[in-house]
């Protein structure tokens, strides 16, 4: 503790007490819909009007700009989701079990719109709405890794539980996760390979690729917003019996 | 380029569009649904409260 500066320790201390999360989390609130909104119409507007066709693929391309932030999401936000998990797990830290539990349905959402969108996207490109290879098919089973930690939660009454059952399972999922990754490096696919993450010279101009940086950033935002709004949810519903809650309730009346 | 040009796509309007309306509707989805369901929450508890 002591290589941690004591304002930090004392961020998270504050961070972790629900009525200090719930009142913070409405404040920031109007801010990050605020930034939200201007990266997401700054990146609209650079990939939908002044990004150029693609020479091969003409228009169909611009389905990039949200195809590929939201694959990024739905592995990006299952990481997150099996860390707060495996802290929840370890420190017993009610914040992080519902911040684990909160993030299931946003990164499913993005698992399934990366999903049809890259359908949408296949039919006209490749002629095909779906091909069994190892990129479609692996990011289908992180949609069911979503899903079973979602119907696990749900299954189990005492949440306190629910939350260590669901940790376990999304811990064992995380295989998963380089396996999406790089597979279209181990296996032949229809699907192509990476072109913006190639760290030398990314193989994607640069008016096509800051529109794309610009709405992967913008869906970090909307993740960071609706797993605000789940988690306070979420926490209402754990705490409906804690002395904040019902002073909190005395007071708007 | 007009606006009937953008909306076309270069052909693939269903495609891009479809994609764009889809997205849409589930992100918003996402914030809607735990919203209505804390206001929800907040207002039986207000309700049970009161009766006490």
């Amino acid at each position: 503790m002591f290589l941690i500066p004591d304002p930090v320790v004392r961020f998270f201390h504050r961070m972790a007490s629900p009525p200090h999360f719930y009142a913070l989390t409405e404040r920031l609130m109007p801010w990050l819909v605020v930034i939200f909104l201007l990266l997401t119409a700054a990146g609209l507007y650079g990939g939908l009007y002044l990004a150029p066709s693609d020479y091969q693929q003409g228009d169909s391309y611009r389905i990039i700009y949200i195809h590929v932030p939201s694959a990024w999401m739905s592995l990006f936000i299952y990481v997150v989701m099996a860390v707060a998990g495996a802290i929840g797990l370890v420190w017993r830290i009610k914040l992080a079990e519902i911040v684990a539990i909160s993030s299931a349905p946003v990164g499913a959402s993005f698992t399934f719109i990366a999903l049809v969108t890259g359908s949408l996207w296949g039919k006209p490109m490749w002629g095909t709405w779906w091909v069994w290879d190892a990129r479609l098919t692996s990011e289908l089973i992180l949609l069911f890794l979503y899903l079973g930690v979602i119907g696990l939660y749900g299954a189990i009454d005492d949440k306190r539980t629910a939350s260590r059952a669901v940790a376990i399972l999304a811990l064992v999922g995380v295989v998963n996760i380089p396996i999406i990754h790089y597979s279209v490096e181990w296996w032949n696919t229809l699907h192509q390979g990476p072109t913006v993450t190639k760290m030398d010279k990314p193989s994607i101009h640069v008016s096509m690729l800051i529109p794309l940086l610009l709405m992967a950033l913008s869906f970090k935002f909307y993740y960071l917003i609706a797993l605000l709004q789940r988690a306070r949810t979420e926490l209402l519903l754990r705490e409906r019996n804690a002395q904040w809650v019902k002073n909190m309730i005395s007071e708007a009346k | 380029m007009t606006m009937q040009e953008f909306f076309a796509m270069g052909g693939y309007a269903f495609y891009v569009w479809t994609s764009y309306g889809l997205t849409l509707i589930v992100l918003l989805a996402n914030i809607i649904i735990p919203v209505a369901q804390r206001r929800q929450f907040l207002r039986s508890l207000a309700l049970k409260q009161k009766r006490h």
